[in-house]
């Protein structure tokens, strides 16, 4: 739970911590549903030709179909990596429609014209695109399958000179700003899946902090895959001018299907002199079933660069979902005095596969670095921790702690820790310990003598156990995200 | 002549169809053809180059051998007249070894031999075990030159009176000296020994050994087992250490490196029977351009184990330290204890340290934890020593020689201890 | 309220409890005695229902309910409480959060509504002043770095908040000072009712002079050897236990 020093708004924390608990014994994936929206898709496969069609259909400019086909030719000689602890058929990129876009009569000029088949889905995930309706107070950029479909606060956000929209509006009306950062920190070339994503990359969202503004509100992006046969493939690039501020949270969610979808998206982040970027997520796409059938392959590349000096970047990542995750989300400390964090709570269950961690990069003087990892497993799910600590030639008295905790429940599942650490000056203190336990007995029957059955023993103490990292998120997402640690653990003690 | 037909030629030259080895030669070197030397690519290679080390100016096979004079200048203190196996250029010379204890007791012979009588089952079915751990060449390569290895058994019930020292003589006289020493150790049931490693350079040119121990250790039996490396910097290692405990058993592994161009040692301990117990320490203690590599693999395949492992390194100058520690915990381990640690302190301003502990568990009911450091020398201690008028050189040096006595202080046999403080404090004096 | 009959019970291969026969009515205090490793704790957890003991023989009435049928968190619904000889650290989560819980699971169960915030806060407010404890001490984790005094009030308030019918307090008394152990003493003096009852299991006679018995017993062995009123206990305390080891023993004999 959140630590307030307010003792009633403790209280009603409780209160949604009741709720959370109730919630365990009956759920399901609630977000599995399809929405029959009418959709324009590309061709089955991938060629270059598909690289042509998705570019045309978004209108780019010659220099981002450039971009696109460059990226193609380097992943048509590049091979799947293998070195991750996963194991899954290979994916056959020929069986994957790689743009679908929900069929609109005319593009909305207004949040007005929306479809409401749309606008009903999203709202059903929780999300409102109604601007009156928000009371919290965050834009919103919702992303169905291949395509931006509405954001919000757009205007208000302009007036402090904040540009939120779609990448493909920014490709359009921004190209200068696109042109200077995109694959900046995530170079196409960098791995297999950038240069599919660089290749393929249909929409995703672009935000711009100009020079000392503080964002005024929670940015986030909301992903969601419809269509069948679909591999979504988006891109965030946020860029933090000098002295700017913003927290940014990512929300994503998938229907209930048996076959497997592939996801592969690039997120980079530029945080210039004593910028701050919070980014947080909550990734909560389609598991697959109990047996192990169906659910999103996640293969994602986050990154980002402190610049400048004093800058910082925090990523707090809640993962419950996919049956497969690959995900690495990691900061390259180049300023002098630069911070970097990452905050990871991933949970695997049934045959959910988690391969997941950070990359902290110091080459700045002075810099920092914080990784809290706590992993859990349950069922027959393998969730593994990777990281890696570099601490360059010339980055002096830079400091690292880690911290990584496995826990397990039953003996069916597998918790692993692959930390990598690499120092090459003398000066820098690094830390890094891990632990790996089951839950105790004795806390639980504590619990129990207190009246709570074990269940909700289990959900208290597994709170309890990713508490430092829940704290790292948003107050909204905080809620969400223990519902769905709750939720994702259901069954798996008895 | 290239590298590879220089050690083809001497396998042919040194293999032998009445060896009772012939066929685990025979595969050994099939695998090594077949795999090659790692590339750093390789994931258990990444930091440590070894390719370049294997020149087509390597000279292999056994040439003239040392004096016992020279082999007895090289004893180490206090184990003079202790039971010492000789290995010259990777080939166990029985005329130059020793057995100091009864032979009720200890059992020493060369590994052909024993592949040749009584001990023949138990050679056949336990050399090699560790080519399941290490599925790169340098292990394989070994294997094809087992022929000149040797073969010790302590007995059932017997605790010897003196360690058995064993020293590796390289002689690089000639130019680069490749050695490949083989070794096959059978403690039985309720039997206690010591086994301490040793290694010297009789030449000014660069040797280059490549070796594997194999020790098994049955019900109830202790082993102790120190490695010193201190064969001067124009010396590379690759060498593996592999424990296993067949039934319940103490194992305890001291491996201590102080110079080397490239060392890579492998220590991994196969916990095979309940309720065993191993023990795993390390001290890296390097200056120059010194590479030293420890990987070790704890491997928990059954139930009510425990282990425990603390290496520590401490780099001066351009050199790097290396640690990869791997745990693994199998599905019916269940209640295994496992502890790791491994901590580093950099000293000279070109010094790396490249750390990479690992846990693999998969069973639920277990307890365990990894940690590591890497940083610089605690400056409030070094504060609060000047302040008590210790010079900066001397307090680093008490410091450091503090940092290293946890390891130091797990060598339970003294005059192995005292070996080993010796050339840590006049190491530690002398760079500082 | 409780009725044991003839209860065995044993941990792995060895037999610790061997017949013990104690009945406690509503409004009573019983003291429980005994020399170290005589069976006291074990009877606490076996009434509590840790699974580690097992039960070998033997009834045990609790309510006009067979108290051994049911799972732990149901005795503890049913109005029987531990307090822990040692209480459990669970990092992370808040006591409050933790007593809320368990307050509204009890009150699930009896079918009474959720007690809201507010409702919870001013109970809250209530009950700490019975032990002293302090707002902060409940905002941090669950006992996660309490002094041995701080765990044992714990214990108390959890026990005022969740008003047992039956409350054990397993060596309560064991590495308190005397000015916690007043505090503590104060606590159960002031819940102390004619409708619910207590089990004090204790190796000392001290704490008996802050909650007053109305029976002690003696536990020696795996079983009940003496049973008498708070005088039982003074003598003891005079005596020692080799007094009744000695008499037992030629009892036996």
């Amino acid at each position: 739970m959140l630590n307030f020093a307010d003792s009633k708004l403790e209280q009603i924390m409780q209160e949604e911590q009741e709720d959370i608990l109730e919630q365990i014994t009956n759920s399901d994936y609630k977000y599995g549903f399809v929405t029959d929206i009418e959709a324009d898709e590309a061709p089955m496969g991938l060629t270059e030709d598909t690289v042509k069609f998705i570019s045309a259909k978004k209108n780019e400019p010659s220099w981002m179909l450039e971009y696109r086909l460059k990226a193609f030719r380097h992943w048509q000689t590049m091979e799947t990596p293998e070195w991750a602890n996963l194991t899954f058929p290979a994916i056959n990129y020929q069986d994957i429609i790689y743009y679908s876009a929900p069929k609109q009569k005319v593009a909305p000029n207004s949040l007005d014209e929306i479809d409401p088949e749309l606008r009903k889905t999203f709202e059903k995930l929780g999300i409102s695109l109604d601007e009156q309706k928000r009371i919290s107070g965050i834009a919103v950029d919702a992303v169905i399958d291949s395509v931006s479909v509405a954001t919000t606060f757009r205007e208000e956000l302009s007036k402090v000179g904040v540009i939120f929209c779609s990448m493909s509006d920014a490709i359009q009306e921004h190209p200068d700003l696109i042109k200077k950062h995109l694959g900046s920190v995530v170079p196409a070339t960098d791995n297999y899946f950038t240069a599919l994503n660089a290749a393929v990359f249909s929409d995703g969202s672009f935000c711009y902090i100009p020079k000392g503004v503080r964002c005024p509100m929670e940015l986030s992006t909301y992903f969601r895959i419809n269509a069948a046969n679909t591999g979504q493939f988006e891109r965030t690039l946020i860029v933090a001018e000098e002295g700017s501020y913003v927290s940014y949270l990512e929300g994503c969610t998938a229907p209930m299907r048996d076959e497997n979808q592939l996801h592969a998206a690039v997120v980079e982040i530029v945080a210039m002199e004593k910028a701050e970027v919070k980014y947080s997520t909550v990734q909560n796409w389609y598991p697959g079933d109990k047996e192990g059938k169906g659910g999103i392959y996640n293969f994602v590349t986050k990154r980002g660069i402190c610049a400048g000096n004093h800058s910082k970047i925090s990523w707090t990542q809640v993962e419950t979902g996919s049956s497969i995750t690959w995900k690495y989300p990691s900061v390259i400390l180049k300023g002098d005095y630069s911070i970097g964090e990452f905050y990871s709570v991933a949970v695997t269950n049934n045959y959910q596969q988690a391969d997941t961690g950070t990359k902290m990069v110091h080459l700045g003087k002075n810099t920092r670095s914080r990784i809290v990892s706590k992993g859990i497993s349950a069922g027959k799910s393998q969730n593994s921790y990777r990281g890696l600590v570099s601490v360059a030639k010339n980055a002096s008295d830079a400091r690292n702690f880690s911290q990584c905790d496995s826990l397990l429940l039953g003996d069916k599942c597998g918790a692993h820790t692959f930390p990598y650490i690499e120092v090459k000056n003398n000066t820098a203190m690094v830390e890094h310990e891990a632990t790996t336990s089951k839950i105790g007995e004795d806390q639980i029957f504590y619990c129990n003598q207190r009246g709570i059955d074990t269940e909700t023993a289990v959900a208290l103490i597994i709170n309890g156990f990713a508490k430092e990292v829940m704290n790292q998120l948003p107050m909204e997402f905080a809620v969400e995200a223990q519902k769905l640690l709750a939720i994702s653990l259901e069954g798996s003690v008895g | 002549m290239d590298v590879k037909t220089i050690l083809q030629d001497t396998f042919t030259a040194s293999s032998s169809a009445h060896s009772g080895l012939s066929a685990f030669q025979q595969e050994s070197w099939t695998n090594f053809s077949n795999w090659g030397l790692p590339a750093l690519k390789h994931e258990e290679w990444r930091y440590t180059r070894i390719r370049n080390l294997f020149t087509d100016k390597l000279i292999a096979g056994q040439h003239q051998l040392p004096t016992k004079e020279t082999i007895s200048s090289y004893m180490l203190p206090g184990l003079e007249s202790s039971n010492s196996i000789i290995f010259v250029n990777g080939y166990f010379v029985p005329e130059l070894s020793h057995i100091q204890d009864d032979e009720s007791s200890l059992i020493i012979k060369s590994l052909d031999t024993a592949s040749k009588d009584e001990d023949a089952p138990f050679v056949k079915q336990n050399l090699g075990h560790s080519a399941r751990y290490h599925t790169d060449g340098i292990n394989a390569l070994n294997g094809a030159f087992a022929a000149g290895g040797v073969y010790m058994r302590v007995k059932k019930g017997k605790s010897l009176t003196a360690p058995v020292a064993i020293y590796h003589f390289s002689d690089s006289s000639n130019g680069l000296r490749f050695s490949q020493p083989r070794v096959l150790v059978n403690i039985e049931a309720g039997a206690q020994a010591t086994v301490v490693e040793h290694y010297i350079n009789l030449g000014s040119g660069d040797t280059l050994t490549n070796e594997v121990l194999e020790i098994c250790t049955s019900q109830d039996a202790v082993l102790y087992y120190i490695k010193i490396q201190d064969e001067g910097n124009a010396s590379s290692h690759t060498g593996t250490t592999h424990i296993r405990q067949l039934a319940k058993s103490l194992t305890h592994a001291v491996t201590i490196t102080l110079s080397g161009k490239v060392v890579r040692n492998n220590l991994n301990m196969v916990m095979e029977a309940e309720h065993g117990e191993s023990h795993m320490y390390g001290l890296y203690l390097l200056e120059g351009e010194t590479l030293a590599d420890n990987h070790t693999i704890v491997d928990n395949a059954m139930p009510h184990c425990y282990s425990n492992e603390l290496y520590k390194g401490i780099m001066d100058g351009h050199s790097t330290g290396v640690f990869n520690g791997k745990i693994f915990v199998r599905k019916d381990a269940q209640k295994t204890n496992a502890y790791q640690s491994n901590k580093n302190i950099l000293i000279g301003s070109n010094s790396a340290a490249n750390t990479k502990p690992q846990l693999e568990i998969f069973a639920d009911d277990v307890k365990c934890s990894h940690g590591c450091t890497i940083g610089k020398l605690d400056e409030d201690a070094l504060f609060y020593l000047r302040a008590r008028g210790i010079s900066i050189e001397n307090a680093q040096a008490l410091l450091l020689h503090a940092f290293a006595m946890d390891i130091l202080d797990q060598i339970k046999d003294e005059h192995v201890r005292a070996f080993a403080d010796q050339l840590i404090s006049k190491r530690l004096l002398f760079t500082i | 309220m409780l009725k044991i009959e003839n209860l065995q019970a044993r941990i792995e291969e060895k037999e610790i409890l061997k017949g013990i026969n104690l009945e406690i009515k509503p409004g009573e205090v019983h003291a429980i005695m005994g020399p170290n490793g005589s069976g006291k704790s074990t009877l606490a957890s076996v009434l509590a229902g840790r699974e580690a003991y097992e039960v070998t023989g033997g009834s045990v009435d609790f309510l006009g309910k067979d108290l051994l049928e049911l799972s732990p968190e149901d005795r503890a619904k049913e109005g029987l409480f531990l307090a822990f000889q040692y209480p459990v650290e669970i990092p992370g989560v808040s006591t409050t959060n933790f007593i809320k819980t368990a307050v509204n699971e009890k009150r699930k169960y009896q079918g009474l509504d959720p007690l809201d915030a507010a409702q919870f806060l001013r109970t809250m407010k209530e009950k700490m002043k019975l032990v002293q404890i302090d707002q902060s001490l409940l905002s941090r984790s669950l006992n996660e770095g309490f002094s041995g005094g701080e765990k044992k009030r714990n214990e108390i308030f959890q026990m005022a908040m969740l008003e047992p019918k039956l409350a054990i307090l397993d060596e309560t008394d064991s590495g308190l000072d005397i000015d916690a152990l007043r505090i503590v003493a104060n606590g159960v003096n002031e819940l102390r009712s004619a409708n619910n009852a207590f089990l004090v299991v204790t190796h000392y006679q001290r704490l008996l002079d802050y909650i007053v018995p109305d029976f002690v017993h003696v536990l020696y062995n795996g079983r009940i050897v003496r049973s008498g009123t708070k005088e039982l206990a003074l003598e003891l305390e005079e005596k020692g236990y080799d007094f009744i080891k000695a008499e037992v023993e030629k009892e036996t004999v």
